[in-house]
């Protein structure tokens, strides 16, 4: 084909085996430095719209928190006294302008429900929440992500199998329920472990079944079923604490990507190159392992991103249910109580999140990528 | 297996290595089983080449994946045996397989660029076969790597390896690939159409070096494509394949000089058409100064072409050499950065966007691949009489009338109305696109590579087609190949293109008649002839004036 690329090799490469490779992984560091350092001020950009829209929208929200606060029966003046406390009678911009500079320092002001004197600051407010979503996050991820690529491996290796399908009903099963629902269905277990032999159940089923049923819940451990950690707890307790929260957030999370694995591995099995390997006589399980797979970690990448940043913004569901410190219930406390910059403050956080995962992402892409890593 | 056939002398005492017998294998499409081989005999001997020739949909490939007990997803061997060195292949069991395959048959794909693994250097790729059987350790396994590279003439052997397949050319991947298949010196290989994916100029260098590989470690191969030409230089004994049975099989020049069955005869049809070159009369569309770049890169360079009204022009050269390029500049697709197209004296605007409806009809343009060209969900009906409505606002009665009729026009007929693309055959698909562009009553027709993914037969019938066409309705063609066959079939004018720049032109019996110009006389010296001896006899050549090779 090209003739002048044939050329173009030769020209390029002088001779001498280490000095070439060495220069030519230097390369592709410098062009990875390039590339993460562009994606990052990329990042930073997106950040600065995102917080002019957070702070637009909140400031568009219908109501007005003094009047809120004070009853429908408040008085102009005091109205008027409470919103100049609050700072909440400045020009928008000005405001933003000294919550975006505070906010880049890590200050992100004090809450609305700072009383006089003892002022309620929004860092030392979320700061606790935030660390205990991170930790529940952190747990689930490291198990959830080399799990379910492991489990996407084993059914795109045993595909159309008995494997493939309980795995793949299951996994089904679970992400067609909410996931309160899963939590709610593993909290009836832990239940049933001291009740069963008092429930309806008990007693209509035969007496073989319902002992057999017993001696299984008893065998389950006795999870907390509020996972009210406390600041001071150690690691083993904190673990235990969240078991089950864990537990749904794990199964849901495993599904999605799990079929996804899956879904990625088997799209290239039809490819020409996994046709040459079998040619090659290269065993099925290296086939998938390493032709497949090394293919297939764009979109893997993409959805375990897809699912971080579901597990570190949207669990409020299944932190209600446990009833489980973390940053969703704070948000979702703020907005109610109208608590402006606690609200401001979880978005903007939740936002650098999604843009750091995605960053990731791109980076996971790139460095899997040989088209992308190393140009002609 | 105890007894040792990797010895040299071994093979040279040749013995069956490879005995096909009555080999079946039916495929599943369109919700049946078809028959695609029917029956076939083949042996292999030690240390010989057979050629399989036929053209597509013969059940070459098919015959050679089954030669490795392979059968494609959707295809099944339903009987026969496959006796590689006395032990049957079918219903062998798949460890069995594995510990052949790579090892004692190994295979070449026709496009190497998919057949490599893109996330893998091509080093890994190359040793696979040799470290996963643990034949051999990875270092040792690379040394003979790249001792094969070297034996295979590719650009810095030490290097390239640690490349990934897309920072190479698809001629060294179908080296590299024929390295790939030698790493554990098999006793026999599968070539499955190596070079036709390639152009001439590098279809030699390839030839070349499988050659040398075969003749120098005495591994027997089969060797399918539907190039009689190429299959002449490389087999001692070649067999025609037709609809999955078997139409004839002798020694090479035997059949090359005496062909038996009219049926292999028209398997060079192509190669007996010519055209006789008329002289123009009127310019239709003058490119001026041309230059295009993708990006930074400049494909175009400073063109001057002449499109002569109611002639064809052929634009020939190497892939990459901009051919293409042009195409797409004086469609349209591609805004010129310099320079200007001159429709009947008057500028075209460069962009496709600022062209009239009017303007638009008088250019048309087909593509290589018409079964990426056609709506798969759109019956051949659709598909013409939207073109039909577009370029000549007809409706209902009338529009049916006029669709029927461009079917007519390309030996189709009605019965073609209703049916969809994917039940065509590749030629039928190239008559729709051809069609398509009739629609609109062009005046010059751009035609990129038309002919290339047919076969021969098929191609013969499209050039006709094309011939018949231009006699009936004056219409202009700019042909684009790399085969210079078609170009003597089709062509009055030639231009000859190389990295962006036109080399030669003029009218075809000067430009492809001594004095060449020396990149013309490379590009003419590199089309297989079909005669036993043109490769060595090339290569001989070469080696003997060295620059005649290096062409860039």
């Amino acid at each position: 084909m090209d003739q002048h690329i044939a050329g173009a090799i030769e020209n390029i490469n002088p001779p001498g085996t280490t000095v070439m490779r060495s220069r030519k992984s230097q390369g592709v560091v410098r062009r990875l430095v390039s590339i993460i350092v562009q994606r990052l001020a990329l990042a930073v950009a997106s950040l600065f719209v995102v917080s002019l829209i957070i702070f637009g929208s909140v400031t568009l929200l219908p109501g007005n928190y003094a009047t809120a606060v004070l009853g429908q029966s408040a008085t102009p003046e005091s109205v008027a006294a409470f919103e100049r406390e609050l700072g909440l009678d400045r020009p928008a911009v000005e405001r933003y302008v000294s919550w975006i500079s505070g906010a880049v320092k890590g200050d992100f002001g004090a809450s609305f429900t700072s009383r006089g004197d003892s002022k309620r600051y929004v860092s030392a407010m979320v700061a606790p929440r935030l660390f205990n979503t991170m930790f529940l996050a952190a747990i689930v991820a490291i198990i959830a992500v080399p799990l379910s690529i492991f489990l996407g491996v084993i059914c795109a290796f045993y595909r159309n199998g008995w494997v493939d399908r309980i795995l793949n009903s299951t996994t089904l099963t679970v992400i067609s329920v909410p996931e309160f629902f899963v939590a709610y269905i593993l909290t009836y277990f832990v239940i049933m472990r001291d009740n069963f032999v008092m429930t309806g159940w008990a007693q209509a089923l035969p007496t073989w079944l319902s002992e057999w049923l017993a001696t299984g819940f008893a065998a389950i451990p006795a999870f907390p079923i509020l996972s009210d950690v406390a600041p001071d707890m150690g690691f083993i307790d904190r673990l235990w604490m969240i078991t089950l929260p864990a537990l749904t957030l794990g199964l849901v999370t495993v599904a999605y990507m799990m079929r996804m694995t899956r879904a990625a591995i088997m799209n290239l099995l039809a490819t020409p190159y996994v046709e040459m390997a079998h040619l090659k006589g290269v065993s099925p399980f290296s086939i998938i392992v390493r032709h497949a797979l090394p293919n297939a970690w764009g979109p893997i990448a993409y959805v375990v991103t897809v699912n971080l940043a579901y597990l570190i913004t949207g669990v409020v569901v299944v932190e209600v249910v446990f009833v489980y410190p973390g940053a969703g219930q704070l948000l979702v406390d703020a907005v109610r109580s109208r608590d402006i910059p606690v609200v401001q403050a979880c978005t903007l956080i939740f936002a650098s999140a999604y843009i750091l995962l995605n960053l990731v992402t791109d980076i996971v892409t790139i460095v899997t990528n040989p088209r992308l890593l190393h140009p002609r | 297996m105890s007894t040792d056939t990797r010895g040299f002398e071994a093979r040279q005492k040749g013995g069956n290595l490879l005995e096909i017998r009555d080999l079946r294998i039916d495929g599943f499409s369109n919700d049946t089983w078809h028959k695609i081989v029917k029956g076939v005999d083949l042996v292999v001997n030690r240390g010989e080449v057979v050629g399989l020739i036929g053209e597509s949909g013969a059940g070459k490939s098919s015959l050679g994946l089954a030669a490795m007990g392979y059968a494609k997803p959707g295809c099944k061997i339903t009987g026969g045996q496959v006796l590689f060195d006395g032990e049957d292949l079918v219903g062998c069991s798949e460890k069995r397989l594995r510990e052949l395959r790579g090892n004692r048959i190994a295979y070449v794909a026709q496009s190497a660029a998919a057949a490599f693994n893109p996330a893998k250097r091509l080093i890994t790729q190359t040793v696979e076969a040799a470290v996963c059987k643990g034949l051999k350790t990875r270092d040792e396994a690379e040394a003979d790597a790249i001792e094969l590279y070297r034996k295979l003439q590719l650009p810095n052997p030490e290097q390239i390896g640690y490349r990934y397949p897309h920072q190479v050319s698809g001629g060294q991947l179908q080296r590299i690939m024929t390295a790939m298949a030698m790493i554990c010196k098999p006793d026999l290989i599968i070539f499955d159409e190596p070079t036709t994916a390639l152009d001439v100029t590098t279809q030699v260098e390839v030839l070349a070096s499988v050659r040398i590989l075969v003749e120098h470690y005495h591994t027997a191969a089969l060797y399918i494509t539907h190039d009689l030409a190429v299959v002449a230089q490389m087999a001692d004994r070649i067999k025609v394949l037709r609809h999955g049975n078997t139409v004839e099989e002798a020694p090479t020049s035997e059949m090359i000089a005496d062909p038996k069955e009219d049926y292999t005869k028209s398997l060079w049809a192509v190669r007996n058409l010519y055209k006789d070159p008329s002289e123009r009369d009127s310019v239709l569309l003058r490119v001026q100064n041309l230059s295009a770049s993708y990006g930074q890169h400049k494909v175009l360079d400073d063109i001057n072409v002449d499109l002569p009204r109611g002639r064809t022009i052929c634009v020939v050269g190497e892939s990459g050499s901009g051919k293409s390029t042009l195409a797409r500049s004086i469609a349209g697709l591609l805004p010129p950065t310099h320079g200007s197209v001159l429709y009947e004296g008057k500028a075209l605007p460069g962009d496709l966007q600022q062209r009239g409806r009017a303007l638009l009809k008088k250019i048309q343009l087909v593509h290589q691949i018409p079964d990426t060209a056609l709506n798969p969900r759109h019956t051949v009906g659709e598909i013409l009489s939207r073109a039909v409505q577009v370029f000549k606002n007809l409706r209902g009665a009338a529009l049916v009338a006029e669709t029927v009729q461009l079917l007519e026009r390309i030996e189709l007929g009605e019965t073609f109305y209703d049916r969809l693309p994917s039940e065509l055959s590749g030629g039928q698909k190239q008559r729709i696109c051809i069609a398509r562009a009739l629609a609109a009553d062009p005046e010059l027709i751009i035609c990129d590579e038309v002919t290339s993914a047919l076969d021969q037969v098929v191609q013969e019938g499209i050039l006709k087609l094309l011939t018949d066409l231009q006699r009936q309705l004056g219409v202009t063609y700019m042909f684009i190949t790399h085969d210079i066959n078609t170009v003597q079939a089709i062509a009055d004018e030639v231009i000859v293109m190389k990295s962006g720049r036109i080399i030669d032109q003029g009218l075809k019996t000067d430009v492809l008649a001594p004095p060449y110009h020396p990149y013309t006389e490379l590009l003419l010296s590199s089309v297989p002839k079909m005669e036993t001896g043109w490769l060595t006899g090339i290569l001989e050549a070469r080696s003997a004036a060295p620059s005649a090779v290096v062409s860039s």
